[in-house]
């Protein structure tokens, strides 16, 4: 997995919005890579800068009240955050395909799914209109959406939610994206609707080779799917492993109590649920110390003063902890 | 915990919403049949969950069950009252002892109103501390029975998190001394980290205080952590009801074992091994449900009288419901 080209190289990230409230520090330096056919989850809760991060990688961040303080976006040897907004629109969706958690927020509600279909197909590849459509129906029976061809004059309203999720899926696929971003993709819907959209994308990624980084809440989903993981918290990545060491040995303190305040459905109830006491940060200071420190039962003294680095700890496994939640001692 | 009296009855209950067309000539165009026709009884002091995907009715259940919604057919019998019929003393009697926490903490507390007016209107409503000061004091003891400070009665909701919110939710649900609490998705609209803290604050509750719950979710897992029994439900009707347990362990209906499969397991190697039954197709509209069992169109299962007869509702084992023809009852019993 080491040796894989890297498609995507993040460095020290940073991105602040200045509102009336005052300034917001949401992002604040993170560094990751993404190989070529790799799938990356990327694992926070709300407010930890998960989303921002990954928008203002593709310029969707209004700015102002959004501003990139610093950091290089590398994909396909161009800094995505110095590119030209013309450039970058040709990145967004041909390069990279986005889905979002809301379907019907993402459709246009009064353009036939023809419409917005055919759109992308025609802005990147300049078929006509003819060659456009069959594309299009070509997809829509590629994510598994029965009588494709008379939906096409169908609006979004006519679609049940797991439905429009697979016409969003649709959408990104036009383009045949060497990366997809998808952001909680399926918390809107049922689990046996999830279950569906979880097996489609796997198929499709074998299918086409893509990259994936999947950013959800939810430690369940990203179990099977991914092949490494991001743990955010306050906007930074307290934690960086492959999946299996993240889930058998986790080795912050926030991932760690996160897996222990969840309940499991194979497992008859053992005892009380562990909660993390208090509430996440709200970002509003600029960060001094270890974002999670008020929380955390092993803090130290320094945790408040010096910003813990994300250091490895073993070959497949990052953690930005001054401290070992297995044993309770400081690491060297 | 529990014992064999029920606290809660409920038989045959319906709950159909008509669709209106017409402003003059008003006339009646279809009917969601929301819920249709569902029996089960709680236990005093036992966590009853209901489970299902969005628009299976589980919601309207638990709105019916306390008298928001009239009910279409069926009655609910709440420690001795009979809800579909009850009026004036019977039904404020009813408003105390049985009481609702709601999902969205951002939408179910009046902005404009203090921690203390929100948390105090079931004692002024009731009249269950005509003094003042006396209110206040039980106001604060509310507060921080559920984990918030007491010092925290003028502030408004806007100055909370949603945690906290959903605390004080918690804390004017608990004011008035209900024994029955219908939990409409608690926690669906928190955090991760915080759901466990209302969790376990509402299992300590129950502990404290003798309530009985009825837990409306969609996360299996939590509901497994927190209910006594469990019922499944599927377009309007139960499919499934037995103790938590049984119900994971040894699903019957083929509509839980998909349901079960489907949940997400925070564990890379179970979740690769395990078969997944997925689901071809929607859950169909509630307006025109499909005739005999509402599972035959997406069941891996069924046979040609499914889509004819509907499934009685019946113990296939002691304890342990289910409304599927393909399901044998157990030898013996």
């Amino acid at each position: 997995m080491k040796q894989d080209p890297a498609l995507l190289n993040v460095h020290d990230l940073q991105v602040r919005f200045h509102t009336p409230e005052g300034t917001i520090y949401a992002v604040n330096g993170i560094s990751f890579h993404i190989a070529e056919g790799e799938a990356v989850a990327v694992v926070g809760e709300s407010g930890s800068g998960k989303s921002v991060c990954m928008m203002s990688l593709l310029g969707l961040i209004p700015i102002p009240p959004g501003e990139i303080v610093s950091g290089t976006a590398v994909f396909l040897e161009r800094d995505l955050l110095k590119l030209p907004e013309k450039e970058l629109e040709l990145v967004r969706g041909r390069d990279i395909g986005m889905i979002f958690q809301d379907p019907m927020t993402s459709l246009n509600p009064v353009l036939t799914l023809g419409r917005q279909l055919t759109e992308a197909l025609v802005r990147h590849f300049n078929l006509t209109a003819e060659e456009a459509r069959n594309r299009a129906i070509e997809l829509l029976q590629l994510v598994g959406i029965p009588d494709a061809a008379s939906r096409l004059g169908n609006y979004p309203h006519q679609f049940s939610g797991g439905m429009r999720q697979r016409v969003m899926i649709a959408m990104m696929l036009a383009c045949n994206p060497k990366l997809l971003i998808a952001d909680e993709p399926t918390t809107a819907l049922d689990v046996t609707i999830q279950a569906q959209i979880v097996e489609l994308v796997q198929e499709i990624r074998a299918k086409l080779r893509m990259s994936l980084i999947w950013i959800t809440h939810d430690l369940g989903v990203v179990a099977g799917l991914a092949d490494r993981v991001l743990v955010m918290y306050g906007g930074t990545i307290v934690e960086e492993a492959d999946v299996e060491s993240l889930y058998e040995r986790p080795q912050h303190p926030y991932t760690l109590a996160l897996l222990a305040a969840l309940p499991r459905v194979h497992q008859r109830r053992q005892s009380r649920l562990k909660a993390i006491p208090g509430a996440p940060p709200h970002l509003i200071l600029e960060l001094t110390g270890c974002p999670f420190a008020p929380r955390c039962e092993f803090v130290r003294d320094r945790c408040w003063r010096e910003r813990p680095l994300l250091q490895p700890v073993s070959p497949t496994q990052k953690t930005a902890c001054f401290v070992n939640p297995h044993t309770g001692e400081e690491r060297a | 915990m529990e014992t064999n009296e029920p606290l809660v009855r409920v038989r045959n209950l319906k709950k159909h919403f008509p669709i209106r067309r017409g402003i003059v000539f008003e006339r009646t165009v279809g009917i969601v049949q929301a819920v249709d026709g569902v029996s089960y009884d709680i236990y005093r002091g036992e966590t009853l969950g209901l489970v299902g995907e969005s628009g299976c009715g589980k919601s309207t259940i638990g709105r019916t069950m306390l008298g928001l919604y009239p009910p279409t057919a069926g009655s609910v019998n709440i420690a001795g009252i009979e809800v579909t019929t009850a009026r004036g003393a019977q039904m404020r009697l009813l408003r105390r002892k049985a009481q609702m926490i709601f999902q969205d903490p951002f939408a179910s507390l009046n902005p404009r109103w203090t921690v203390s007016a929100i948390v105090g209107e079931p004692l002024r409503i009731h009249n269950l501390e005509p003094d003042r000061q006396r209110r206040d004091e039980r106001v604060k003891e509310l507060l921080e029975l559920v984990g918030l400070s007491g010092r925290h009665v003028n502030r408004f909701p806007h100055e909370f998190s949603g945690g906290q919110r959903q605390r004080i939710g918690i804390a004017r649900a608990l004011a008035s001394n209900p024994d029955f609490i219908v939990c409409d998705e608690p926690i669906a609209a928190l955090d991760v980290s915080i759901q466990a803290q209302v969790v376990n604050l509402l299992e300590d509750l129950q502990t404290q205080l003798g309530l009985t719950y009825l837990f409306i979710a969609h996360d299996l897992s939590m509901v497994r952590h927190i209910c006594d029994r469990v019922a499944v439900m599927y377009l309007g009707g139960l499919v499934e009801l037995a103790a938590s347990d049984v119900l994971y362990e040894h699903p019957l209906h083929p509509y839980t074992q998909a349901l079960l499969s489907a949940v997400p397991v925070a564990d890379p190697k179970v979740a690769r091994k395990r078969q997944r039954i997925v689901l071809q197709g929607d859950v169909p509209s509630p307006i025109n449900p499909p005739p005999g069992c509402r599972f035959h169109t997406r069941c891996p299962i069924a046979q040609p009288h499914c889509a004819q007869v509907v499934p009685e509702w019946r113990q296939a084992q002691p304890d342990h419901w289910v409304a599927c023809h393909e399901v044998e009852p157990k030898q013996g019993f």
